[in-house]
């Protein structure tokens, strides 16, 4: 099963500029739309206040995990079961999370971000289920329709 | 990140991370790789049928008991349902919960095209 979701996006600015809005926390609050309280640490906890307008009740929180300049910038965050108003958890501590990495590459016109989530699931190799594939009809066609569905829409 | 969609497609995904949970065993996705290619199996017929699924169970037979408990365990995910059928129990695959995570990850999905679209605008203006 497809447990990450990835995105590729072509950017016309230099690779230093997008390490800059991914890195710098008021830029990344900016387009992300959230005011981080302060700079980005691999190994520390980053934590902020949504300004999504009408989600100002919800909390950031994010582990910053790798920080290798102008090549990738990783955090690892919580998907709480909801963020409306009433619903919202103050503490994400024993929340599911997910691992997000941001790869840059210097490409001829700018730069070439790629963008991936994983971890939804805790099924713990891929190859494992590859096994499935081979083995089994009816669980592949299963997959292969949710895969198809998640790719068709990148 | 628009914390909307997260939060209207939350309501509706309660037990995810029981479902992930549920299908992070091989023997239990094993089971439901023979659920969903068909019609509801017995637990005898799932007992039995280890067989020809050897490498799946790493060559060791599981006894009715340990089959029972995986599928109570897939039962309480919701991704197999238990139908009686004369004085024995059927299983029955439920694709719906699987569904459910793949629309989840479709809005996650959605919602990062947003977020990376405003950072396009961000750096390139």
């Amino acid at each position: 099963m497809d447990n990450r979701i990835e995105k590729r996006i072509e950017l016309k600015a230099p690779v230093s500029r997008v390490w800059r809005a991914l890195t710098d926390h008021r830029e990344f609050g900016e387009w992300f739309r959230v005011r981080l309280d302060g700079p980005f640490v691999p190994g520390q906890i980053s934590r902020g206040q949504m300004t999504y307008p009408g989600y100002e009740h919800v909390k950031w929180e994010a582990v910053v995990q790798k920080m290798e300049p102008e090549r990738l910038f990783s955090f690892t965050w919580p998907h709480p079961k909801s963020f409306e108003k009433g619903e919202a958890l103050q503490d994400y501590s024993k929340e599911p999370t997910t691992l997000v990495e941001f790869r840059l590459e210097k490409t001829a016109s700018g730069t070439l971000l790629v963008l991936t989530e994983s971890g939804f699931d805790n099924i713990p190799s891929d190859r494992r289920l590859e096994a499935f594939r081979r083995n089994e009809g009816g669980w592949t066609e299963q997959m292969k329709n949710i895969e198809k569905h998640v790719s068709q829409k990148p | 990140m628009s914390p909307r969609n997260r939060s209207q497609i939350a309501a509706r995904r309660q037990p995810r991370s029981r479902i992930f949970a549920a299908l992070g065993d091989e023997t239990r996705l094993a089971l439901v790789a023979k659920l969903c290619s068909g019609q509801p199996r017995s637990i005898s017929q799932l007992t039995n049928s280890q067989l020809t699924n050897s490498r799946l169970t790493k060559g060791s037979r599981l006894t009715r008991q340990a089959i029972t408990k995986h599928l109570r365990v897939l039962e309480s995910a919701g991704i197999v349902h238990g139908v009686r059928s004369g004085r024995e129990s059927r299983f029955q695959f439920d694709p719906q919960p699987m569904a459910g995570i793949k629309e989840y990850l479709d809005h996650v999905s959605a919602q990062w095209d947003q977020a990376l679209s405003r950072l396009k605008s961000f750096v390139e203006d």
